[in-house]
């Protein structure tokens, strides 16, 4: 099991287990963390999954690939460090993982 | 106003159960027309996911969106099922009896219809445009803020600022250049999700100096009593900006609403339409209720489940249909007669 934590945009922080090869979206939805929507359940068509990575992990987490920056479009408030969670699978690489959620999905 | 179109079965939602449901009752000799506020045919298949495989249709390993969409529309091709497309089912009226239902039906369009049953397949609601949750923008809509152009003559002569990178942002941005005072158009990035030749003849326009490119995204809105005066901005590098409009359009993609359907006198459940598992028939008899829009214990909100509701329902349409006549099961293999209706008799 791998550790993730979502800290939301009041500053709260819920830490989560999630198996290897799930997505950080499924974690989040499995365990109820609210500030995560995903209204098309992970098929990177609605953009309701929007999260910041934290400083610490953008490097270990890497960039969106085209068609999530195409969907990140959709998104509010668009930043340098924005993913979609259902593109991001779970490794052990990420035990410990920081994401913020944003104050809505639009 | 447009003559009254009489009809067998009105069905709301040209997605892919809506688009089935024609099969299904054009078998039993019933004939439908398909109301959908969306300009193409397919709902969510054709809207949202094009591209993408299913992979879960019974005897398709894999089909794209589109592809189904596609092979549905061939299939139900043999009943002539007349489409009403970009119109928005807004009111129905019950004119009939229990035993004899009869629906007065309008669309937002203008369009009447007088049908013998109401098919809602309408998905997940009707389309509708993202609003961005920008600070106060609902004080600005339909004065300043615009989510779809219904008239281009109301934007001559203004200073549009148009946000998004993909068809709608870029048509628009095209379409307006000539008429408009000025045309702005923003978007996060310096890449575009639009067609390559809009994006070409869009900064070429932009080279000529005829209208401007701005890479950011709107945080704020300034402006009194719903008129827009500027907008407030954030660049990829954090800086803020200021572009003064008095007009805006953001084309942020579509999402999903319920829509009329909630005042046509319907029990509901958490914006979802409760319908028996025999009929798939609503709380108003002649009414039926198909697809992501309905729920009952035990729903699956999979195309597959969608099809089989509508193969129930037109059984029961068909009562309301022939009240006379007797509804014998028979195999589109084996029924000359259904394949006549097919046009594949041997
Ligand atoms: C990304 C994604 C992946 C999916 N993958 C699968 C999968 O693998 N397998 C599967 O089985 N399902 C899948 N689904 C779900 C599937 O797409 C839906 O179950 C299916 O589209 C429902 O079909 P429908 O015809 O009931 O409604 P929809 O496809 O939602 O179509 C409803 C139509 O009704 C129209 N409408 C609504 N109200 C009105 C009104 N008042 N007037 C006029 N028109 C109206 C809408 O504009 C819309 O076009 C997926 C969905 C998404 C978003
Ligand atoms: S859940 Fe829809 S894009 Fe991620």
């Amino acid at each position: 099991m791998t550790k993730l934590q979502f800290v939301d945009f009041g500053g709260t922080a819920r830490m989560v287990d999630a198996p290897a090869g799930s997505t950080v979206m499924e974690a989040a939805i499995k365990n109820a963390v609210p500030g995560i929507e995903a209204e098309c359940g992970g098929a990177c068509a609605c953009a309701t999954c929007h999260v910041y990575i934290d400083d610490a992990w953008q490097a270990v987490v890497g960039p969106p690939t085209s068609m999530e920056e195409d969907m990140l479009d959709f998104a509010y408030d668009v930043r340098p460090n924005s993913r979609l969670s259902c593109q991001i699978k779970v490794t052990d690489q990420l035990d410990g993982l920081i994401v913020h959620t944003p104050e809505r999905q639009a | 106003m447009s003559d009254v179109i009489k009809t067998d079965a009105l069905i709301v939602g040209a997605g892919p159960v809506g688009l089935f449901a024609v099969f299904e009752l054009g078998l039993l000799d019933i004939k439908s027309h398909l109301v959908d506020i969306l300009p193409k045919i397919g709902g969510q298949c054709a809207e949202l996911y094009p591209e993408k495989p299913i992979y879960d249709i019974p005897g398709f390993p894999s089909v794209t969106g589109q592809g189904l969409i596609d092979n549905l529309i061939k299939q139900i091709e043999p009943f002539h099922p007349e489409f009403h497309l970009s119109e928005m089912v807004a009111s129905v009226e019950s004119i009939g009896t229990d035993t004899a239902p009869l629906f007065r039906v309008m669309t937002d369009a203008g369009t009447q219809f007088e049908t013998k049953s109401l098919i809602i397949a309408a998905g997940g609601g009707s389309f509708q445009p993202k609003k961005p949750p920008i600070p106060e923008i609902d004080t600005y809509e339909e004065k300043s803020v615009f989510y779809a152009v219904r008239r281009m003559e109301d934007l001559r002569g203004r200073d549009v600022l148009i946000v998004g990178g993909g068809d709608s942002a870029l048509d628009w941005t095209l379409n307006l250049q000539p008429i408009a005072r000025r045309v702005t158009l923003m978007h996060r990035r310096d890449e575009f999700r639009a067609a390559p030749h809009s994006v070409e003849q869009m900064r070429s326009l932009v080279a000529e100096g005829k209208m401007d490119l701005r890479i950011g995204q709107v945080t704020g809105l300034r402006g009194e009593s719903g008129l827009l005066s500027s907008a407030l901005c954030r660049g990829s590098d954090n800086a803020e900006f200021e572009i003064s409009c008095n007009a805006m359009l953001p084309f942020f993609g579509l999402t999903m609403k319920l829509g009329p359907i909630a005042n046509w006198g319907l029990s509901l459940s958490e914006n979802l339409v409760p319908v028996d598992t025999e009929k798939f028939e609503t709380s108003t008899p002649g009414i039926f209720a198909i697809g992501d829009i309905n729920t009952y214990p035990g729903k699956l909100k999979l195309i597959l489940s969608g099809f089989h509701e509508g193969a129930l329902a037109a059984q029961r349409v068909y009562r309301y249909v022939y009240p006379d006549k007797r509804l014998t099961f028979q195999y589109t293999t084996s029924s000359s007669s259904l394949q006549k209706k097919l046009g594949v008799e041997a």
